[in-house]
């Protein structure tokens, strides 16, 4: 295998990998529910998108032909990110779950 | 390279992981056990992902896929039965 496709899928693994923790970190981290599904539901995306991309990659370079499923995959994923977002933030909203009281001063004073 | 970028991947998805864990054991509401649900399910796929990248098989896209599919429609049921208490009314 060539070594620029091999830097290329190596870096795209890295880059998915932090992004999933990162998610990860969010969802333990953050204090209220808003905010905790705001971190994985970009983050993760994001990462496992780069990292289904890696793999497309990887295949199209060592098998004949070029690797097209693994981006169904991706797609599948990025359509149904935020519909199930979005339905769980009706259903919190809808058992009104309890906010952060911090305000953020938005004029920065 | 690769090989080492791979082991990588595993242990920083580990990590994310473990963490979801935590949130699914800990969290307040029902509504956070469904979203730790949600994440592990798609580090799930991307533990599979990783795993097909470095066994060199295209085998485990239709575990990713299909692993995709239920958990989209395990946390929209989820989410249903909370907004509705029914799923299919």
């Amino acid at each position: 295998m060539n070594l620029v496709i091999e830097f290329v899928v190596a870096s795209l693994i890295l880059l998915g990998a932090a992004f999933a923790l990162l998610g990860s970190v969010g969802l333990a981290r953050l204090p209220d529910f808003f905010t905790r599904l705001h971190g994985p539901t970009k983050a993760t995306t994001l990462g496992v998108g780069a990292m289904v991309l890696a793999s497309a990659v990887y295949f199209t370079a060592t098998q004949q032909g070029f690797s097209l499923h693994e981006i169904a995959v991706m797609v599948f994923l990025f359509i149904t990110a935020p519909v199930s977002a979005h339905l769980l933030a009706k259903a919190a909203l809808h058992r009104s779950a309890p906010e952060c009281s911090e305000e953020i001063d938005d004029a920065g004073k | 390279m690769l090989n080492f970028a791979i082991e990588i991947g595993f242990v920083l998805i580990g990590i994310a992981v473990l963490l979801n864990l935590w949130r699914l054991l800990r969290g307040p509401d029902i509504t956070d056990r469904i979203l730790a649900l949600d994440t592990l399910n798609i580090n799930a796929i991307a533990l599979l992902v990783l795993f097909g990248i470095r066994a060199a098989s295209s085998a485990y896209f239709e575990a990713a896929l299909i692993l995709a599919a239920m958990g989209f429609v395990a946390t929209v049921a989820l989410c249903k039965f909370l907004l509705r208490g029914d799923i299919i009314e």
